[in-house]
């Protein structure tokens, strides 16, 4: 196990270098910095100054080194928009993209694990052969489109919910503030978070479905029916434990896909969060900013994949890594 | 082999949602192959589209015209013909992406499968790397980096993630393959790696692929429209769904429906096609799995 951990670790390490690299020739080679902190209008001579001052005149490998000891110590430089640290200017935006997600994957995963259970439990009858032809249509909707469907009937002609924004906040602590302690905010909460949970929601009825469908004709879960347990221990404690493991896995493995529709979704919503602060950043070309959200979401994502590793060998009994 | 293949009809006319998914995706394709003999306009030439023609409804609601069946949009352009217009596009970038993508990840799923060692630890890392960080994210990054917009561009920015699929797959496949005994015996026989790679692994290895294919061209279609409607997918100066979508969110308030609803409906109808039509091969080829008949 220990030697497992140590070899991912090692592995994200040198993805993570990898990422740098490539974050360093965005932040060097694309586009001018230069001109981006000087100024279009900056004589010559101002120009050779700010390159000096900014230590862009020495070798390449001397700036890649110091990009990466500044990134390890949090200091990506300084949007060349609004001339505020990149980092600051990223972490203020984790709490709304972070209760955005929260909120549509503990959605996607309530309904669409209890779907996906309902469905393989009772496969013939009608409800279920809905839920299975809507779960098709959900894989199939782009989270764009569910999102400008759901403005246009829900804000625009039925009036009940606000097509964008984040609404009235609540502040929690220093930095992070809220949008579950408020009404406004939570009504806010409801159409972004609903788009973003749909696409996932499919996906997970699906697995949920498919790897019942398999679970239930194991040899275990006939030895339970066969003790006379109740159709609820039987499906619930037998059948989607075993099942859970590999959903899950998923689930966590395709995080980067959480964070791409998010993106989307916020953008559509005009929702102060992560993503939509990178689409305007890309407009921009506001590279620190777009460095410091790619090394991040670096970190975040492998983080994830490691954990959720780890937890997969620590449930699943047949697994074991040397 | 014919009989295998008379089956494979037999089930596929027996099940009316692989037949739906199948005419969907026929009578789309048709009609982007055939866009400029049967679209009513053409929606990019710039001589017969007129401003005045401007965010007409459909032709059955009071003010339309007949002459534009789904109505225009806020240019004057005939939805029905760019719609027609914009699925070229969807399909140009669609099959490009499986075919490139494709190839690239059949053929080192395939030699990292066979061969295994360093070549398969380093590949399938890599796989997962690219598949952690999702295609949708990094092909945003690439263009959104890049701002050289072009069809050919969009290609390459999905494909960079997008063989990860084939890749993955065929390398299982593979896996699965190698262990029979008819590969044993070609072996025992002194056939050499390329004639045992191409002439025996590779057509057995393949069917998860079909399925593969499937999925994945529907989620390229899709990703081409998200892509796009973000405003960092094809020129503007090419039609495309996505994009029609983004510029009817403009008019969203004023209650001109048919920007989005039709080219929102042919989207979707397209990639439903193709799930059906992934669905239905999935089962077939699936050998766990019996089918109930």
């Amino acid at each position: 196990m220990l030697t497992y951990l140590t070899r991912r670790l090692i592995q994200g390490v040198i993805v993570l270098l990898a990422v740098s690299f490539v974050c360093f020739i965005i932040f060097r080679y694309m586009g001018d910095p230069v001109i981006s902190m000087a100024g279009q209008y900056a004589t010559a001579a101002e120009r050779d100054e700010i390159r000096k001052i900014f230590g862009l005149d020495q070798p390449p490998y001397v700036q890649y080194w110091r990009f990466l000891t500044n990134a390890l110590r949090g200091n990506f430089g300084i949007s060349y928009e609004t001339r505020l640290p990149a980092l600051g200017l990223i972490v203020e935006r984790i709490p709304a993209s972070a209760e955005l997600a929260a909120s549509a994957m503990v959605f996607a995963f309530t309904v669409g694990v209890g779907l996906g259970v309902l469905v393989s439990a009772n496969p013939r009858a009608w409800l279920s052969r809905a839920v299975m032809a809507g779960s098709l249509g959900g894989i199939s909707i782009p989270t764009f489109l569910i999102g400008i469907v759901l403005i246009m009937v829900f804000a625009v002609q039925l009036g009940i919910l606000p097509p964008f924004g984040r609404g009235e906040t609540v502040k929690l602590g220093n930095w992070w503030s809220t949008n579950f302690l408020s009404l406004d905010g939570l009504e806010h909460l409801i159409l972004p978070a609903f788009t973003l949970g749909m696409y996932q929601l499919a996906v997970l009825l699906r697995l949920t479905r498919s790897g019942m469908r398999e679970v239930l004709t194991t040899e275990y879960i006939k030895t339970a029916w066969a003790k006379g347990l109740s159709p609820a221990r039987v499906v619930f404690k037998h059948a989607l434990r075993n099942v859970l493991i590999p959903v899950v896995t998923v689930a966590g493995l395709q995080f980067g896909d959480l964070i791409a529709f998010s993106l989307v979704t916020e953008t559509i919503f005009q929702w102060p969060g992560l993503g939509n602060l990178l689409l305007t950043s890309l407009y921009e070309s506001d590279q620190p900013v777009i460095v410091t959200y790619i090394s991040l979401v670096a970190v975040f994502i492998l983080t994830i994949n490691i954990i959720v590793d780890l937890l997969y060998a620590l449930l699943n009994p047949k697994i074991r890594y040397g | 082999m014919s009989q295998r293949k008379n089956r494979f009809l037999y089930d596929f006319f027996r099940d009316p949602a692989a037949i739906l998914g199948a005419a969907i995706m026929i009578v789309f394709t048709a009609a982007a192959l055939l866009a400029p003999l049967i679209a009513p306009h053409d929606p990019y030439d710039l001589k017969t589209v007129e401003l005045g023609d401007s965010l007409k409804p459909p032709a059955w609601e009071e003010d339309g015209d007949p002459e534009f069946l789904l109505g225009t949009d806020d240019q004057g352009r005939d939805i029905l013909s760019t719609i027609i217009y914009g699925l070229r596009t969807s399909l140009t970038v669609g099959f490009s992406v499986m075919l490139l993508a494709g190839t690239f990840g059949v053929i080192i799923g395939l030699l990292a499968g066979y061969y295994g060692g360093i070549l398969d630890a380093v590949t399938m890392r890599t796989a997962d790397t690219v598949f952690a960080f999702s295609t949708t994210l990094l092909a945003i990054l690439f263009l959104g980096l890049f701002k050289q917009s072009g069809v050919g561009i969009v290609i390459l920015a999905i494909c960079i993630a997008d063989w990860v699929r084939y890749a993955r797959t065929m390398r299982a496949s593979v896996l699965e393959v190698r262990e029979e005994a008819y590969i044993t015996a070609a072996k025992a026989t002194g056939a050499n790696d390329f004639h045992l790679l191409l002439i025996h692994l590779l057509p057995n290895a393949l069917p998860p692929i079909f399925v593969i294919m499937a999925v994945d061209l529907a989620a390229i279609i899709m990703l081409e429209a998200t892509l796009s409607f973000l405003g960092v997918g094809v020129p503007i100066t090419k039609p495309s769904l996505g994009m029609m979508i983004a510029s009817g969110k403009n008019y969203i308030y004023a209650g001109n429906w048919w920007l989005i609803v039709f080219p929102g409906a042919t989207l979707v109808l397209f990639v439903l096609g193709l799930n059906l039509l992934a669905d239905w091969l999935r089962e077939e080829l699936n050998p766990r799995i019996q089918r109930s008949r």
